[in-house]
C-alpha cells in the first residue's frame, strides 16, 4: 500500500505516492533524480547521504520518506543560488576540501549547518561536527580548513557592511 | 538495502497509538527516531508488519525538572540532551552518555526513549539510568505505570513493556546536595559501541560516600548494576583504595564475552579502569559544590 509524501526539496515541492519502506535517500535520488546525495555504506556510518531536514543534518539512508512527510529538505543541489556558489562550496574549492568527492555533499551540508549555529568554529568544533561523516581521501585537514574558510566568508559581509566613509 | 514491506502509521494521539498497538500486537512496532529500528529493518533483523511512528503524538518532548525528578519525554533527541544547560549542569552523566551515542548526525534524530526501549546492552543510556536510579513511565489501555529501570531492563532487546504499552517518560531523581554523576566509555573508534563503559553517581557528606549508583554497558546480556560495588562504597571515604576496591567488585559483576572488541578478561580489566575513572569524576563533581 502506498502513501502520499510531499516534501519541499531545495525550495521545490515534490509529491509522490510511495511505499512506506522507501528510504528518504531513494526518494531523493530515484523519485526526484537528485543524485548529488550519495549512498556510501548504507549502514548509518559514513554520512555520504547526509541532507538537511528543516535545517538539521540527518542521514537520509536511515529515514523513511513517509517519516519526514512535509519537511523542508536541502540537498547539495540546493546550495548554489542564482549561479553563485554557497560559501561552503567556495571553501571546499579554495581549500581543496575534496579529492574523489564522494563524501563532499554530506560534508558540505554538515559544515553549513554547523556554521549556521557557530559562525566561527574552532578546529575541534569542526572535527566534532563532521565526526559522523567519513572521508577516505583527504585525512580531513583540508575539510576542516574548507569549513573554516566558509565561516570566514560568511562573516565577511556583515563586517564589510559597515560603511567606512 | 531496503526494509521488507510494512504499513506505516503516524498517530496524532496517545489513545490512537495504543489502539494500534492493541490491534496489531506483536506484529506492530513503535518507532521513535528510528535510528536503531530502521537499520535493523534494512538488515531484516526486524520485520514488523506495522510501524507506529510516535513523532506526531503530542507531549512526548518534555525536558524539565518537576516534583523532584528530571522528566525526559520519550521523544527527546540525544542532541537536545547533549546541549541542554539543565542536563549538562545538573545531570552531567546523562549529557556524557548522549554525546557518545553514535555520531552527531545520528543524534539529531535518535531519542532517549528509543535508546532505552530498544534494550540493546551496547546502548549507553541504560547503564547511566541504572546509576541514577531512574524510573520509566509506561502508558497503556489501563493507564500509566511507573517502572524502576532495573525492572524495565529484562534481557537483550527485551523490556518489561507489554505489547500495548508505550514508554512515555523517563524520571530521573533530582540529585541530592553534593552529588555528582559521570559516564565514561571506551570505544575502538568514534561512534562505535562501547568495548565497555561505566556510569556512576555518588553523594558525599564531607568526603564520605552516603549514596552510590553504578551501571555497566556492553559487558553482559543487558546493562549491569554492580550491586556489591555500590554497597561497598556507602559509608566509606572515597579515597584511592576504596575506589580501587569498588572498581574490582564492578569488574567481578561484569559478564563480558569475547568478541571483536576484545577477550572477556580484557573487558573485565577495562571495566575496572572505567569504573574507577567514573567514580573519580563523579566524586570531583560532587565536591565541586554543583550537582
Amino acid at each position: 500500500m502506498t502513501q502520499k509524501v510531499t516534501l519541499t526539496i531545495n525550495g521545490e515541492k515534490r509529491e509522490a505516492e510511495v511505499e512506506p519502506r522507501l528510504l528518504l535517500v531513494h526518494f531523493i535520488r530515484e523519485v526526484c533524480n537528485l543524485t548529488g546525495t550519495h549512498i556510501g555504506c548504507d549502514t548509518t556510518s559514513c554520512g555520504a547521504c547526509t541532507v538537511l531536514i528543516n535545517g538539521t543534518p540527518a542521514k537520509s539512508c536511515t529515514l523513511l520518506a513517509v517519516q519526514v512527510n512535509g519537511a523542508d529538505i536541502t540537498t547539495v543541489e540546493g546550495l548554489e543560488q542564482n549561479g553563485q556558489l554557497d560559501p561552503i562550496q567556495q571553501g571546499f574549492f579554495e581549500e581543496h576540501g575534496l579529492q574523489c568527492g564522494f563524501c563532499t555533499p554530506g560534508m558540505m551540508l554538515v559544515g553549513k549547518a554547523l556554521l549556521e549555529k557557530n559562525p566561527d568554529p574552532s578546529e575541534e568544533e569542526v572535527r566534532q561536527a563532521i565526526s559522523g561523516n567519513l572521508c577516505r581521501c583527504t585525512g580531513y585537514v583540508n575539510i576542516v580548513k574548507a569549513i573554516q574558510y566558509a565561516g570566514k566568508k560568511m562573516r565577511e559581509p556583515a563586517e564589510a557592511a559597515a560603511p567606512t566613509a | 538495502m531496503i526494509p521488507p514491506p510494512f504499513e506505516y502509521f503516524a498517530p496524532q494521539s496517545m489513545a490512537e497509538a495504543i489502539g494500534l498497538l492493541q490491534r496489531y500486537g506483536t506484529d506492530g512496532k513503535l518507532m521513535a527516531g528510528g535510528q536503531s529500528l530502521i537499520p535493523l529493518m534494512k538488515l531484516r533483523l526486524a520485520s514488523p508488519s506495522y510501524v507506529i511512528d510516535l513523532q506526531k503524538v503530542p507531549g512526548l518532548s518534555t525536558l524539565e525538572e518537576h516534583d523532584g525528578f528530571l522528566v525526559i519525554g520519550t521523544m527527546v533527541r540525544e542532541s537536545a540532551l547533549e546541549h541542554s544547560p539543565l542536563v549538562r549542569s545538573r545531570y552531567p552523566g546523562i549529557a556524557e552518555a548522549s554525546e557518545v551515542v553514535a555520531d552527531p548526525v545520528v543524534r539529531n534524530f535518535a531519542t532517549l526513549g528509543g535508546n532505552l526501549a530498544h534494550a540493546d546492552p551496547a546502548n549507553d543510556h541504560p547503564a547511566m539510568m541504572l546509576a541514577l536510579r531512574a524510573r520509566v513511565v509506561a502508558t497503556g489501555p489501563t493507564g500509566h505505570r511507573s517502572i524502576s529501570i532495573d525492572d524495565f531492563l529484562v534481557d537483550t532487546f527485551e523490556t518489561s513493556l507489554d505489547t500495548d504499552e508505550v514508554l512515555v517518560e523517563i524520571h530521573v531523581p533530582q540529585p541530592a546536595a553534593h552529588s555528582g554523576s559521570a559516564y565514561v566509555k571506551f570505544e575502538r573508534k568514534v561512534g562505535d559501541y562501547a568495548v565497555a563503559a561505566a556510569a556512576a553517581q555518588v553523594t558525599l557528606q564531607g568526603d564520605t560516600c552516603t549514596q552510590a549508583g553504578l551501571g555497566l554497558t556492553n559487558v553482559g546480556p543487558k546493562a549491569i548494576r554492580p550491586v556489591a560495588a555500590e554497597q561497598f562504597l556507602v559509608g566509606k571515604r572515597l579515597d584511592a583504595q576504596t575506589i580501587r576496591e569498588a572498581a574490582k567488585l564492578a569488574g567481578d559483576a561484569a559478564e563480558p564475552t569475547s568478541d571483536l572488541r576484545g577477550p572477556a578478561e580484557y573487558k573485565r580489566a577495562v571495566v575496572r579502569a572505567l569504573t574507577a575513572r567514573a567514580l573519580r569524576k563523579a566524586a570531583e563533581r560532587a565536591m565541586g559544590g554543583a550537582n
